[in-house]
């Protein structure tokens, strides 16, 4: 067991790791963000995906440690101030999901996409979110989430601009 | 729903060795009532209480005070209770909509507690789709007498007649005086105290408000931030962490376990009871470390695998044929100029639910409570009560919101081992699932084998039919076709060597696939147009509707198939919906299947969320892509192999 510094949603978390712990086990179990979710622990799912650095990344196989220098955000970080982003308010009005319980990783998934194609190709979704899984087989409708929160996006440059 | 059915849904194989009763407490308790929970004031003569009570489940009724199922505080907040459960279904908006709708109230004032045992009232279990066709209109009931009473407590406080008073919106009002009281003003927060018999009245579908609105997911903000706490994510006071060892295949023994190497790490302790060896840990990491310091020999014996398995359901799911009938069917076929003689297949698939089973189990003063992920509630109560010889008031179960079952999760085997870690270990422990312990330890969408004969004339009219499940379940085995000569048969396997049990769609889809291919080719052998060959054997409307419907949006017969296109059509009803889907499938040179389209037509009634609907429908396609392309369980001796 040692100590150890996370900068986690812009804020520094104190908390100690078992040596190897999974950065899956340390958020969910040592920081009470239990909205990253367990789904293989193998990277097949897509249900840990976290950012790091903005990069989306599976937690269950980041070893906490080895990633103290790195910014990471998890499905809590993403509301401000009790407003969502547009990739969450595109899930929500989308209906994209059904057990939800993919819907972290989805979105953080998303939100990476987005960040560094604005406006995705078709084949640019399926590439990036080819790992993440949804059993309950909601895909038409988070391709559709994505492509709103794309559109939304698009004004909100247009107001800002 | 036949009573067959459920018998298959409930009993399948495994369920009863699961539940046996363990040596870590010999004491022994008056077993009372058989788990019951509720009292009954008023045998129930309505729909819900017909179907749901029936004689699997130990005398349990559902109870028809209002106060077990609906509260109204002075706030006018309503809550609802049900032991229905929510795990994408997305019941827990849809059934909300329909108490709203008639209690004359708003949406969002009311509040479903869903799948407590010891606040709801006893319910089998959320599966087999009837939460809508039966729970739907029990609550209802519910709602529609509680307005009732609700308009009758006003019009005594006020003296007048009641008929003349109005209920909408939360309110009863008087449109003489334009005195009005809220719902919360008449109740008081007491509980209300009406028994219901007889039927209530119902708000027909089409004077609908509430109900029959695309309303969305009630919480559904909860889940886009992530804070909605699914059952692996409780958290209790002083929780430690567990983990299993698993044999190394299915039916072994225990041969010996070294654990002194676990037992030596700071923090660990490991429970040892026959067979039944588990950790606990301060963290999962820590326990998982541990769990692989433990050398464990097994025994496994020789078992059956993939290659043999379709010979072995045929032999080990024989039975009899009604001798008259199937007689009758030979002949018409050897008579017929069209028939077919044809046998399908389907493999045994794994639910994956991607929340992986979990729980979390605490015991305080000799009461077990845990929270746990599974579609019957009250069924693991039982498992619970009778596995640890508890009192049935000594077991509460309570299931949060889940990441999904597809039938997958009716049994409680986590919620044991979690209650038998935290016995041991004196402190809440919560157990979830590897992904590789879901895919192996769980159990499977059972393997069946369908042979399907059947005999047309020249024209197309079909004959004869001849029908038979192998293993998988009688579910949709009755053709929707006119035939007037017809075998259908389910043939149970008594020693499958897989669990298995409930699924998404239960053994219909694979009764549907093979009814529906052996049309297609039926209607080949004709030389006929699929749509055409089936539309001239149905005479029942609401099923033509759904094909027609289907062929027109996707453009049915406006394009030839060819070897790299082709084109498919299928449909069927079950539990009074009626489907029908038209397929755009691609074929590459290496014989790589690509759907290209699926165009589905559905229609099962009123609907109370046509979003949900639509969501449901569309995720069910696309589940079944996956089970008919590529899903199939590699398994041999005993060991899952993918």
């Amino acid at each position: 067991m040692a100590d150890l510094v996370l900068h986690v949603n812009g804020a520094e978390r104190r908390t100690e790791a078992a040596d190897g712990e999974p950065l899956l086990w340390v958020l969910r179990n040592r920081l009470g963000l239990t909205g990253t979710k367990y789904g293989c622990g193998e990277g097949q799912c897509g249900a840990c995906t976290v950012l790091l650095n903005g990069e989306p990344t599976r937690s269950c196989l980041t070893v906490a440690s080895a990633v103290s220098d790195a910014q990471i955000t998890t499905i809590e970080g993403l509301e401000r101030s009790g407003k969502l982003t547009p990739v969450q308010e595109a899930f929500l009005e989308e209906g994209a999901f059904q057990c939800a319980y993919c819907t972290s990783g989805m979105i953080l998934a998303a939100t990476a996409l987005l960040e560094k194609h604005p406006r995705p190709s078709e084949g640019q979704v399926l590439e990036a979110m080819n790992g993440n899984v949804c059993r309950c087989g909601t895909y038409p409708r988070i391709k559709a989430a994505i492509a709103r929160a794309s559109g939304a996006k698009k004004e909100a440059e247009h107001a800002s601009a | 729903m036949p009573v067959h059915e459920l018998d298959v849904e409930l009993d399948f194989r495994g369920m009863q060795e699961r539940v046996r009763a363990f040596e870590l407490d010999r004491r022994t308790f008056l077993r009372l009532c058989g788990g019951g929970l509720l009292v009954c004031l008023n045998a129930s003569d309505t729909a819900a209480g017909a179907q749901e009570s029936g004689r699997h489940f130990g005398g349990h009724e559902l109870p028809q005070a209002i106060s077990a199922w609906v509260h109204i505080g002075t706030d006018g907040k309503i809550t609802v209770y049900t032991g229905k459960v929510e795990i994408g279904q997305n019941i827990r908006t849809s059934l909300a909509q329909s108490v709203a709708e008639e209690l004359r109230a708003p949406f969002i004032s009311i509040a479903m507690v869903m799948g407590d045992t010891d606040l709801v009232p006893w319910d089998a279990g959320t599966f087999g789709s009837r939460s809508t066709p039966t729970m739907g209109p029990q609550l209802r009931n519910m709602a529609s007498a509680a307005r009732q009473l609700l308009v009758e407590t006003a019009a005594q406080r006020w003296g007048c007649d009641p008929a003349g008073l109005e209920a909408a919106d939360g309110k009863v009002t008087n449109p003489k005086t334009r005195a009005s009281l809220t719902y919360g003003e008449i109740t008081r927060g007491e509980k209300l105290t009406q028994t219901v018999s007889g039927d209530p009245p119902l708000t027909p579908a089409s004077m609908w408000k509430i109900a029959g609105t695309p309303e969305p997911k009630v919480d559904g903000r909860e889940f886009v931030t992530g804070r909605h706490r699914y059952p692996s994510d409780i958290v209790r006071p002083g929780m430690r962490f567990g983990k299993v060892l698993r044999p190394t295949g299915f039916n072994a023994t225990l041969v010996s376990a070294e654990t002194a190497a676990a037992e030596k790490m700071p923090g660990v302790q490991v429970v040892r009871d026959g067979d039944f060896i588990g950790v606990v840990a301060d963290d999962v990491w820590t326990a998982e470390q541990a769990l692989g310091k433990i050398q464990a020999q097994w025994k496994v014996p020789q078992q059956i695998s993939n290659g043999e398995l379709f010979d072995a359901i045929r032999k080990g799911a024989g039975g009899d044929t009604h001798g008259g009938a199937a007689s009758d069917v030979e002949k018409a076929v050897s008579d017929a100029p069209v028939k077919l003689e044809q046998t399908y297949t389907v493999a045994y698939i794994a639910h994956a639910p991607l929340e992986p089973r979990a729980a979390v189990a605490e015991w305080t003063d000799g009461k077990l409570t845990v929270w746990t992920g599974t579609q019957r509630p009250f069924g693991v109560k039982d498992e619970l009560a009778r596995a640890f010889r508890l009192a049935p008031d000594k077991v509460r179960v309570l299931m949060p919101d889940m990441g999904s079952g597809y039938g997958g999760k009716h049994t409680g085997e986590c919620a044991l081992e979690a209650a038998r870690l935290a016995k041991a270990a004196g402190e809440p422990v919560k157990l979830i699932w590897t992904r590789e312990e879901e895919f192996t330890w769980a159990y499977f969408r059972p393997a069946g084998v369908m042979d399907v004969r059947g005999a047309a004339r020249q024209d197309g009219t079909l004959v004869a039919w001849e029908h038979h499940n192998y293993n998988s379940g009688p579910s949709g085995l009755n053709t929707p076709y006119k035939v007037s000569t017809k075998v259908e048969e389910y043939h149970e396997w008594e020693e499958p060597p897989l669990a298995q049990g409930s699924y998404r769609g239960l053994a219909a889809t694979a009764n549907h696939f093979a009814r529906e291919c052996a049309m297609d080719e039926m209607a080949h052998a004709a030389g006929m147009d699929p749509l055409a060959f089936r539309m001239k054997n149905l005479d029942d409307a609401r099923l033509q509707a759904v094909f027609t419907a289907a062929a027109e949006r996707f453009g049915w017969g406006k394009e030839k198939s060819t070897a790299e296109r082709g084109f498919g059509i299928a449909g069927g009803t079950e539990k009074g919906g009626y489907t029908a889907a038209c397929v755009e499938v691609a074929i590459d040179a290496q014989k790589k299947v690509r759907i290209r389209r699926v165009v589905q037509a559905w229609e099962s009634g009123a609907v109370v969320n046509p979003d949900g609907l639509r969501n449901q429908v569309m995720g069910a396609a696309v589940q079944a892509i996956g089970g008919g392309l590529f899903e199939s369980i590699q398994f041999a001796n005993g060991k899952i192999l993918n």
